[in-house]
C-alpha cells in the first residue's frame, strides 16, 4: 500500500464485463464498464432497477455470489487489480480499506450480536486491537455518528433499534476502520424522507471528515445531487454519460439521462400544463437486448441503421470536465429544444363533496413485556381526522411511516373499524360496517390501488381471470360474456394490450402489474380510490407513466383519488389538495400551493426540506430534524412534533409541551394545527426557491 | 416471563388432565376390565361373577368417579365383601379401615399395585425410568452434537460436495425406522452367523462370538452393551435434526448480514463460528426438544428389541399383560415428559433469540 501515489485515482475501473452464469445462458449484467474514482471524491452511480448498477459496486467487493463471474476487465484499487486477488488479500482489503454501507440496515445486522460486538470486530480482525480497546473504539464512532446514549446502544441488540439509527450504526461499522473507499448502495431507500436528510448530512459530513472517496449508488438523482461530485448515469449494464454532476444535470449529453429528467416530477412540472414525459417501452431484460444502442427502441433520437449497427463506445464531450456519453449521435441533437411531444391536458372541474370524514379516530390496544402480559398500552393511530373530499378531486395524504395515513385507509376501506367518528360516503354512514357487512355497491364504489404491485396479484391466475373475479364479486353484467368484454375494455382503459389477458402475473414487469393492480380497483366503476403509494415501489420512468394514467382515468370518470405517499415531489405534481400527518395528528391541510408556500406548520416545512430535488437551480433551505419519529405507542405530551420542533421556542410558556394545538384556519381554508403565533407564521420563509437563470 | 410459565403451566396441567382421563377411559373400557377379573381371580368365572369381581374390586360405578380416584381428588372405594372383610382403596385388605387416609391417588403419590410386576407402581417405575435415563443420556450425547455438526458442515456450503454426501447420509438414516436399523445393526455386528462378527471371530480378532452384545442392561453400561441400542435410537434423530440444522444453516448462509460480516473482512471460518451458528441453532433447537417425546416411541422398540428393562420395555409388558395401573403410570410419565419439553422449549428460544417476543 505504501507506494501508492495519493494523486493517482483510488479506484479505476477498466472496461469491466460481469456475467452470470445459470443453467440456460450467460447473462451479461454489466458491459464495458468504466469509471475513476479520485481521492476524497465521491461518485453517483445513478439507474433503474436492473441497470447494473449494484453488480458493479459488489464486483469491487468481489462479492459476486458463485454464477457471478468477471469476464473482462480489471479493477485498481489503489494501483492493485483486484480481479486478480486471492481470498487471504481480499480479507484484508474488505472492511479495512474497502467498506460498504447497505440498503436494509435492519437485514444487514446480525440479529443474534450485540452492536458493540459487531463493531469492534472490525478492527480486531485487522489491526488485531485487543477488545477492550475495540469497544472503546466502537463506542467512540458511535458517539461520531451522532447517536444518543452510545454506552446503551453498544449493548443492544439490532432489533431494538429504529431504521435510522440501524443505519448509522451500518455507518459506524463502515467508519471502524478508517476506509479509504466507502461503497454506499442505496443506503436510504428504505428509511423516512426526514432520516435520509439526516443521514445524507452525516454520510457528507463524515466523507469530508476523514477524506474518504464514496461509490454512491442510488435510483434518486435529487440525493445524487446533493452528496456526491461525479455522476455516472447507468442504462442496461452499461454507463451511458458520465460526468462532473453539475455538468451532467445541466448540460447532459445522452437522450436517456434528458428523458430521465423529463420523467421526474421537478419543481414547476403539473399535471395539467406541464405533464411529465414517461419514456416509452419498457426496460430490455438482460438477455433480449437489441442490436447496438441498448437504449435504441426507446429513444426519440434512433435512427435506423446507425444507432442499432454496432456496439456504441463512450464519446468524450470536448469542454467538459471528463464528461463522456455513449451516442452515437450527440453532436447532431439540439440539447436546448423543449421537449416535443408534451399535451396540455385540461384541469378536471372539482364536483360536489363525496367522502366526509369527522372526528375519526381509531386506537388500538397492544400489550407489551417479552413473554406476553404486561401493561395494556393503547395506540392512537389517528386522533380527531376531520376532511372532506369531492368528486374528481385528487387529496394527497403525506407523511412518513408511523403518521397513521395506512390505518385511515383501513378505516375508509372498512377492514378496520373506528373507534369514533364519522364516515360519510355519499350521505350514508360507513364509518362502523366493516367490509363484510357492506353492500356491493359500497364496496365496489371505494376501492384501493397497493404499493406493491409485486404482492398483491394472485400469482397462479391469469391477470385477465383476476379482473373478471373483480366484476364477479362486484357483481357486474349478466353474463360470462359481458364480464369478458369489460375485463377487455378494462385492459383498454388501463393501456394495456388485450393480449395480456392470457399472462400470468410473473410475465409482466412492475409498472404493467401497478397497471392490472389499477384495472381491478377500477373494475366496478369506483367512485373513492385510495392510492395507498402506488408508484414508491417502480422505477422512475414507469412513475411517470403509472402517475399519468392515474390522471387520465380520474379524468375520466371523475374518481376521488385520495393519494397516500411520502414523496412530495409528486404530491406536489398530481394532487389538487394535500393533508400533512404527523403521528395520527393531521398537522396541516390545504390546496397544494398553500402547503408549498410559507406559512408552514414546522413539521411541513422540515418535510420539504429533506427531500431531494434533482434541479441544480432550486436553492433548498436545509432543515434536520434531529432524532426519529417519536413511537405511536408513547407519544410525546401536548403537540406531537414538539420533540423536533425548531420553532418551538417561539411560542411563548411551555404550551408545545403540555398542550395539543389548537387549528388555526389561516385565509383560503389553510388549515395548521400549531401553537405559533400569526405574526410568526406569517414571517416564514420559503424552503424552497429556485435560482433566477 | 413468570406470567408466562404460569399459564404455560396451567394449560400444561388442563392438557395433562385431558390425556390422562382419555387413558384412563380408554385402559378401563368394560372387556379390559372383565380380562383383569378372569386374569385376578379366576379363568372359568361366570359372568355374574366377573360383574360381581369388578364391583367388588372398586371398578364398577361411573367412569368419572373412578377417575376422580384414581387422580385422588374423590374419597377411594372401600367395600365389605361377603366374608365380612372391608376391602378399600386405601388400605389392604383385612386392616382397619378407618385407619386408612380418605384420599389416595396419585395426587397422594398412590399410582396402585402393578399386576404384572407384583408391586407398587410408583418405585417400580421410577427405578424403570433410571435405566431410561440412562439410555436416552447417551443417545442424547451421541445425537445432539454429531448432528448439529453434520448440518453445520453440510449447510455451510450449500451444493458442494461434502454437503451432498451428508445430506444423503441424513435422508437415510432418518427415513429407516428403528426396528429396521435396529435389526440391520443386530444381524451385521451382534449375530454369532451373520454379518461381521463371525468373520472378525474366523480372523481372531475378536474374542468372544459377536463384535457387541445384542442385549444390554441397565447394571453393565459399556461401550459393548450399549452401543447398539443407543445408535438404533439415535441414527434416526440424527438425520432429522440434521436435516433441519442444515436447512437453517443454508438460509442463515444466505442473510444479509452474513454478507456484511464476509465484507468487514471476517474469515469464513470466523463467519461461520461467530455469525452464522448462533442463529442457525434457533430452528434446530426447536426439533431436538420436540425430538425427546419422538424418544419415548423409539425407547419402547429398541427396549424390547435388545431386551433392555427400561420404561420403554415396561410399557410393552404393561399393555401386553392388562396392567391398568402400570399403563396409566407410564401414560403420565410421557404426557409430563412432552409438555415439560415443550415449555423448556418455548422458554429457551426466547434466550437463543432476541427478537422473539411471545403472547
Amino acid at each position: 500500500m505504501a507506494d501508492w501515489d495519493p494523486s493517482k485515482p483510488i479506484l479505476e475501473i477498466e472496461h469491466l464485463s460481469i456475467s452470470f452464469f445459470t443453467r440456460l445462458r450467460e447473462i451479461p449484467a454489466v458491459m464495458d464498464f468504466s469509471c475513476t474514482v479520485m481521492p476524497g471524491e465521491a461518485m453517483g452511480l445513478v439507474g433503474e432497477s436492473g441497470c447494473g448498477k449494484s453488480t458493479v459496486a459488489l464486483a469491487v467487493m468481489r462479492e459476486l455470489g458463485k454464477t457471478g463471474k468477471i469476464v473482462d476487465g480489471s479493477i485498481k484499487f489503489k494501483g492493485r487489480d483486484l480481479t486478480t486477488m486471492n481470498d487471504e488479500e481480499l480479507r484484508h482489503i474488505r472492511g479495512s480499506e474497502i467498506a460498504m454501507i447497505y440498503q436494509e440496515p435492519m437485514a444487514s445486522l446480525n440479529p443474534a450480536m450485540k452492536i458493540g460486538a459487531q463493531l469492534a470486530e472490525v478492527p480486531m480482525i485487522h489491526s488485531g486491537m485487543s477488545k477492550s480497546d475495540a469497544w472503546a473504539l466502537a463506542r467512540q464512532i458511535v458517539a461520531d455518528v451522532r447517536l444518543p446514549d452510545p454506552d446503551r446502544i453498544i449493548n443492544s441488540y439490532p432489533h431494538q433499534l429504529s431504521g435510522g439509527q440501524q443505519q448509522r450504526i451500518v455507518i459506524a461499522m463502515a467508519l471502524m476502520a478508517k476506509p479509504a473507499l466507502l461503497i454506499l448502495d442505496e443506503p436510504t431507500t428504505a428509511l423516512d424522507v426526514t432520516v435520509e436528510a439526516g443521514i445524507v448530512d452525516l454520510v457528507k459530513e463524515l466523507g469530508e471528515k476523514y477524506g474518504t472517496s464514496m461509490l454512491f449508488i442510488s435510483h434518486n438523482l435529487g440525493l445524487v445531487m446533493d452528496v456526491c461530485d461525479r455522476i455516472c448515469v447507468m442504462y442496461s449494464g452499461e454507463a451511458v454519460e458520465t460526468g462532473n454532476v453539475t455538468e451532467v444535470f445541466d448540460k447532459m449529453r445522452h437522450p436517456y439521462t434528458q428523458a430521465l429528467f423529463r420523467s421526474i416530477p421537478l419543481p414547476g412540472a403539473d399535471k395539467n400544463a406541464r405533464p411529465l414525459i414517461s419514456i416509452p417501452g419498457n426496460f430490455p431484460l438482460p438477455h433480449e437486448r437489441p442490436p447496438g444502442c441498448n437504449f435504441g427502441p426507446r429513444c426519440d433520437y434512433f435512427q435506423q441503421g446507425r444507432c442499432d449497427a454496432a456496439d456504441v463506445p463512450m464519446f468524450t464531450v470536448p469542454g467538459g470536465d471528463r464528461h463522456e456519453t455513449r451516442c452515437f449521435r450527440w453532436e447532431e441533437i439540439d440539447w436546448d429544444a423543449p421537449p416535443a411531444k408534451r399535451e396540455v391536458k385540461e384541469k378536471a372541474e372539482i364536483g360536489p363533496v363525496v367522502l366526509k370524514m369527522e372526528d375519526l379516530k381509531k386506537y388500538y390496544s397492544v400489550s407489551g413485556g417479552a413473554f406476553g402480559g404486561g401493561a395494556k398500552k393503547v395506540v392512537k393511530a389517528n386522533e380527531t381526522l376531520s376532511f372532506e373530499a369531492h368528486e374528481g378531486e385528487t387529496l394527497a395524504i403525506v407523511g412518513e411511516s408511523g403518521c397513521g395515513k395506512s390505518t385511515f385507509a383501513k378505516v375508509l376501506m372498512g377492514l378496520e373499524t373506528a373507534t369514533s367518528g364519522s364516515i360519510m360516503l355519499f350521505d350514508e354512514n360507513v364509518q362502523s360496517t366493516p367490509i363484510q357487512k357492506r353492500n356491493t355497491d359500497t364496496v365496489s364504489s371505494v376501492q384501493m390501488v397497493f404499493q406493491n404491485p409485486f404482492d398483491t396479484l394472485n400469482p397462479s391466475m391469469t391477470v385477465g381471470r383476476q379482473i373478471i373475479r373483480a366484476l364477479e364479486i362486484f357483481r357486474y353484467g349478466t353474463s360470462d360474456a359481458d364480464r369478458h368484454q369489460r375485463m377487455l375494455e378494462l385492459l383498454d382503459l388501463v393501456k394495456l394490450p388485450r393480449a395480456f389477458a392470457e399472462r400470468m402475473p410473473r410475465q409482466l414487469s412492475g409498472g404493467q402489474k401497478q397497471r392490472v393492480g389499477i384495472a381491478r380497483a377500477f373494475a366496478g366503476g369506483a367512485k373513492v380510490v385510495v392510492a395507498d403509494e402506488p408508484v414508491s415501489a417502480l422505477d422512475v420512468s414507469v412513475q411517470a407513466a403509472v402517475t399519468d394514467l392515474l390522471m387520465d382515468i380520474q379524468r375520466e370518470n371523475r374518481t376521488t383519488l385520495l393519494f397516500i405517499s411520502h414523496d412530495l415531489s409528486i404530491v406536489r405534481y398530481l394532487s389538487d389538495r394535500v393533508m400533512v400527518m404527523y403521528l395520527g395528528h393531521v398537522v396541516e391541510m390545504g390546496t397544494t400551493d398553500q402547503v408549498f408556500a410559507p406559512p408552514y406548520h414546522p413539521y411541513t416545512e422540515a418535510l420539504l426540506s429533506a427531500v431531494p430535488i434533482a434541479d441544480t437551480k432550486v436553492i433548498r433551505k436545509r432543515i434536520v430534524l434531529e432524532g426519529d419519529i417519536p413511537s405511536a405507542m408513547n407519544p410525546p405530551p401536548g403537540c406531537p412534533f414538539q420533540t423536533r420542533c425548531r420553532w418551538k421556542s417561539q411560542v411563548p410558556g411551555n404550551l408545545c409541551e403540555t398542550e395539543v394545538p389548537p387549528v388555526q384556519v389561516l385565509e383560503g381554508g389553510h388549515q395548521i394545527k400549531c401553537h405559533l403565533s400569526r405574526e410568526v407564521l406569517a414571517k416564514m420563509e420559503p424552503v424552497i426557491k429556485v435560482a433566477a437563470e | 416471563m413468570l406470567i408466562f410459565v404460569a399459564r404455560r403451566l396451567g394449560l400444561m396441567l388442563l392438557t395433562a388432565f385431558v390425556l390422562t382421563f382419555v387413558v384412563f377411559y380408554l385402559t378401563n373400557l368394560p372387556p379390559n376390565l372383565e380380562k383383569l377379573a378372569r386374569s385376578e381371580g379366576s379363568v372359568r368365572m361366570s359372568d355374574e361373577a366377573v360383574a360381581g369381581w369388578i364391583e367388588q374390586n372398586g371398578h364398577g360405578g361411573s367412569v368419572f368417579l373412578r377417575y376422580g380416584q384414581w387422580l385422588g381428588v374423590v374419597p377411594g372405594w372401600t367395600r365389605v365383601d361377603d366374608k365380612g372383610v372391608a376391602r378399600g382403596r386405601c388400605f389392604a385388605a383385612g386392616t382397619d379401615p378407618a385407619a386408612a387416609p380418605r384420599y389416595c391417588g396419585i395426587l397422594q403419590g398412590n399410582w396402585g399395585y402393578s399386576t404384572f410386576a407384583k408391586t407398587q407402581v410408583l418405585p417400580y417405575l421410577s427405578g424403570m425410568l433410571a435405566s431410561t435415563g440412562w439410555l436416552m443420556l447417551w443417545v442424547m450425547i451421541v445425537m445432539i452434537p454429531s448432528s448439529l455438526v453434520i448440518g453445520v458442515v453440510a449447510g455451510m456450503r450449500e451444493g458442494s460436495r461434502t454437503d451432498r454426501v451428508l445430506s444423503t447420509f441424513s435422508i437415510a438414516t432418518t427415513a429407516t425406522p428403528e426396528y429396521v436399523s435396529g435389526v440391520i445393526l443386530v444381524a451385521l455386528l451382534a449375530s454369532p452367523v451373520t454379518g461381521l462378527s463371525p468373520i472378525l471371530a474366523d480372523w481372531g480378532w475378536i474374542s468372544g462370538r459377536t463384535l457387541f452384545l445384542g442385549a444390554s442392561s441397565p447394571d453393565n453400561i459399556t461401550f459393548w452393551s450399549f452401543t447398539l441400542p443407543v445408535m438404533t435410537i439415535a441414527l434416526y434423530g440424527i438425520g432429522y435434526i440434521a436435516r433441519m440444522t442444515r436447512a437453517s444453516m443454508t438460509e442463515v448462509m444466505t442473510a444479509q448480514y452474513i454478507r456484511t460480516a464476509r465484507l468487514k473482512g471476517v474469515s469464513f471460518r470466523q463467519v461461520v463460528l461467530k455469525h452464522a451458528l448462533r442463529n442457525a441453532l434457533i430452528a434446530p433447537f426447536t426439533v431436538i426438544m420436540l425430538q425427546f417425546p419422538w424418544l419415548l416411541n423409539g425407547v419402547v422398540i429398541v427396549e424390547t428389541l435388545f431386551n433392555y428393562k427400561g420404561f420403554g420395555w415396561t410399557l410393552v409388558q404393561a399393555a401386553g399383560n392388562n396392567d391398568i395401573n402400570l399403563l396409566l403410570g407410564c401414560s403420565v410419565v410421557a404426557v409430563f415428559v412432552v409438555l415439560v419439553t415443550q415449555l423448556i422449549s418455548d422458554i429457551g428460544y426466547v434466550f437463543l433469540n432476541p427478537r422473539i417476543r411471545l403472547s
